[in-house]
């Protein structure tokens, strides 16, 4: 016996969905170049390409926590810890090269692990102790920071006898352009972020839990393990950014990371990642970043006083998120 | 034990402080559908979750193909080929249909880390062509009507091989058209040889669809009948263990002289040209399928949503932009989700039904608590709020508390014009009874009733003059001495 259901405009509906997701992806994208010509129409020096280096170099510590932290932020969690986590992980990176002398390869390594344990931690106790997302980050972000003033005595750790440690993140292995290393790295962060979570597994629990997370309990996801995990991913993006930050610096300086949580998760809202969870992109999370440090650099060029960036940067986060409700109501 | 498929037997669950079932029975023979019916908290989910490894029971055997089982988690029933289909949907809304059929068994490449989605779509393409069902793989789940949510639910249970289907209150969000559909497909299931066990408060679906019905009460096994040689009004009679008479109202039209409400030309995004009337001592009952507009005439006049049109009250035009405009001349809404439009589930009872109020009670802002005390008690004890104190947290109370809670908000606000959308929706047939005879009393005492609801025996029960919509329009009015079921569907399904 055969059935017959309600039949669905299976080709018109494809449209729709692609058009829609492209339309969040372009406008994103053409706000980034409307402000890019409007800044080089207000100032000559806006695309030198020093100026354009500088606001690269200037994007990548933020961008990669941003890009990390929009991991836990689509399954509909919060990550406070990463600025000072940042830290610690630049702190630890320091003790384990300039402090117990060991090769600098280990010290990046052991830099990206303590990056991983904060995010572990914080998975932890996200999961398995129940601690809502928000206070068990901020207590991880208190930790953290205090932490990095233990272990340095409150005093910078300097790299400065470390041959080559500032060209991990400012010299270049580029054969064009010598764009620094530190930008390529960010860059190929981007890429494994993105496989990660468009083309694996770890991707789609993220989106199914940020989507619905007692659906994907019980449909026999081990939602737990995976939210230890993407927290975890999220730690090492954190000490990817601390290695990056110690070695622009040629320190580690342990009260500097405070707020640099506030401005990744700026970046990821500017990119449409949604705070409720469920929905975001990496690539989106790109666009927000560079559209933070194109403001500010701009701004900065156009002379206009710190405080003002600040404020202009503020009302930036209520237009991008304003606008994403307006397009999403349109749907 | 020859034939079945399923037998629970002797099964008793205790959870902190209550004795969820005792000694409860159920067998399940191959291509039937059984109905499992019982009021709120006779124990039917808490079996169902022990079925299906969501909950570990305390005592009892569970024989599935003459063999004995004990899922330990919902994943292990699905494998076993037990699947439920939960009354709220347990979908990804952001994820696509084939992402959600088969979420936790994705296709994978290399290391078992990455994802095949090629294959995905494929697999999900191949059930659906077995299936005869028309679905894109790549949509998203928040696209999708209920409806076709459901039929997502249906194929991912198939794609496990189900042999069980378990099926909580499948049809309390679908049209009458989507129902017809649904009972296709199980129909075509049962000939599969799928079987269903089917939870529903609804009377009539059971009588279209089930082969035998299982009534349960208390957390108790009542009795198991043949679903064609049993009234249904013997089912209701065992379920609340007395008997419920349903009867109809044949009012006066001539009683009520007095118009309170009057509304004219109501147009917006889903409405057109509504007009109708309202009197006071009046229970005007709206009619008309799921979707036809009723909520939306509802929140128009309560200023929820926007509208042109002419909202008269007591004779003189009234400007409502927002509900405290509605609020201020004296309307009161009771939203069909409670729990999410008309109640803090988190406050007390009393600070509840003060909530609207709360003017009443200060003094240069200061809010002086015994008074509403005093009031909140006087207005629950009226109502029969089946609550230790006022100063009960509201999610402990049963549906039917909670929704005399809201009831008696609007009462302490002194509302004339009481809104109630689906009054009785979610809250058990005891409870029901309850109900009704509140909101006649509220009727008798002068105020002004709208009552939505999709139930015909509770408009017909209630209604002094039906209203019934089909498609954003008024499709007819009807006096309850004129009214049947067969005139209201055919207003409803009348097409301009």
């Amino acid at each position: 016996m055969s059935v017959t259901l309600i039949s669905t405009k299976t080709e018109s509906n494809k449209k729709i969905l692609s058009s829609t997701e492209a339309l969040q992806q372009i406008l994103a994208f053409a706000s980034l170049i409307i402000l890019i010509i409007f800044f080089s129409l207000a100032s000559e020096n806006f695309l030198s390409w020093s100026n354009i280096e500088g606001i690269l170099l200037s994007t990548t510590v933020i961008g990669i926590l941003a890009l990390g932290t929009t991991f836990v932020i689509i399954t509909g969690g919060i990550d406070l810890s990463i600025g000072t986590g940042m830290t610690l992980t630049s702190v630890m990176t320091g003790v384990f090269i300039v402090f117990l002398g060991l090769p600098v390869i280990m010290g990046i390594i052991g830099g990206i692990l303590m990056g991983a344990l904060i995010g572990f931690i914080s998975g932890f106790s996200v999961s398995v102790l129940k601690i809502p997302p928000f206070i068990a980050t901020l207590a991880m972000m208190m930790i953290a920071e205090g932490l990095s003033l233990v272990i340095s005595g409150a005093s910078p750790i300097y790299f400065s006898d470390v041959e080559g440690f500032n060209l991990i993140a400012l010299g270049s292995i580029s054969p064009v352009l010598s764009i620094p290393n530190a930008v390529l790295i960010f860059f190929l962060m981007v890429i494994i972020g993105w496989i990660l979570l468009s083309k694996t597994i770890v991707g789609r629990y993220t989106f199914s839990i940020g989507s619905n997370e007692e659906a994907t309990r019980l449909s026999g996801i081990n939602v737990k393990k995976w939210k230890m995990i993407i927290y975890t991913i999220a730690g090492c993006f954190t000490g990817v950014a601390g290695v990056i930050m110690a070695s622009r610096l040629n320190s580690a300086q342990p009260s500097l990371g405070m707020g640099y949580e506030l401005e990744a998760i700026a970046a990821v809202v500017i990119g449409g990642t949604s705070l409720s969870g469920g929905k975001g992109s990496l690539i989106g999370t790109l666009i927000g970043a560079l559209i933070m440090s194109v403001l500010t650099n701009g701004l900065r060029i156009m002379s206009i006083p710190q405080e003002w960036q600040t404020v202009v940067i503020g009302l930036v986060i209520l237009l991008a998120v304003y606008f994403d409700m307006l397009r999403k109501k349109g749907e | 034990m020859s034939g079945k498929i399923l037998e629970m037997k002797n099964i008793s669950k205790t959870f902190p402080g209550v004795k969820a079932l005792s000694n409860v029975l159920l067998d399940l023979y191959p291509g039937e559908v059984l109905a499992l019916i019982g009021e709120n908290g006779a124990g039917k989910s808490t079996l169902m979750k022990i079925l299906t490894g969501i909950y570990q029971k305390d005592a009892g055997h569970i024989f599935y193909n003459n063999q004995e089982i004990a899922p330990t988690n919902p994943k292990e029933a699905q494998e076993l080929g037990i699947n439920i289909i939960h009354q709220e949907l347990n979908l990804m809304p952001d994820l696509t249909v084939a992402e959600n059929i088969f979420i936790g068994r994705e296709p994978r490449d290399f290391l078992n880390f990455f994802l095949n989605n090629k294959e995905l779509n494929q697999k999900a393409e191949a059930l659906f062509e077995r299936l005869n069902i028309k679905l894109n793989p790549r949509t998203k789940i928040s696209k999708l009507t209920v409806a076709k949510q459901q039929m997502v639910e249906i194929a991912k249970a198939l794609s496990f091989n189900a042999k069980v289907l378990i099926m909580d209150e499948p049809t309390a969000a679908l049209t009458d058209k989507e129902i017809n559909t649904l009972f296709n497909i199980i129909n075509w299931l049962k000939n599969e040889g799928v079987s269903i066990i089917y939870i529903s408060h609804r009377m009539e679906e059971l009588k279209r669809i089930s082969d035998r019905i299982t009534v349960m009460r208390d957390g108790e096994y009542i009795d198991t009948l043949p679903t064609e040689t049993t009234e249904m009004k013997q089912v209701v009679s065992l379920m609340v263990g007395r008997e419920i008479k349903i009867e109809q109202k044949t009012s006066n039209p001539d009683t009520f002289t007095e118009t309170i409400l009057e509304v004219n030309n109501l147009n917006n995004h889903y409405l057109k040209d509504v007009s109708f009337h309202l009197r006071k001592g009046e229970i005007l009952g709206f009619a008309g399928l799921v979707g036809a507009g009723r909520t939306e005439v509802a929140r128009a006049i309560f200023g929820a949503d926007s509208f042109t049109g002419e909202i008269i009250i007591n004779g003189s035009k009234v400007s409502i932009k927002q509900p405290v405009d509605a609020v201020n001349h004296g309307i009161g809404y009771l939203s069909e989700d409670r729990k999410r439009y008309g109640l803090m589930l988190d406050m007390t009872v009393k600070e509840n039904i003060a909530i609207s109020s709360l003017s009443k009670y200060t003094m240069a802002s200061f809010v002086k608590p015994s008074n509403i005390k005093k009031d909140a008690e006087e207005y629950s004890t009226k109502l029969k709020v089946k609550t230790p104190s006022v100063n009960q947290r509201v999610k402990l109370l049963s549906g039917g508390n909670q929704q005399k809670v809201v009831i008696a908000k609007w009462l302490l606000k002194n509302s004339d014009i009481l809104i109630f959308d689906e009054p009785t929706r979610g809250i058990d047939v005891g409870a029901k009874q309850e109900i009704y005879e509140l909101l006649e009393s509220l009727a008798k005492e002068g105020k002004s009733i709208m009552m939505i609801s999709s139930e015909l025996p509770e408009v017909l029960r209630l209604s002094d003059r039906i209203m019934v919509m089909n498609e954003g329009r008024i499709t007819g009015e009807l006096l309850s001495k004129d009214a049947d079921q067969k005139r209201i569907m055919e207003l409803a399904t009348k097409h301009y």
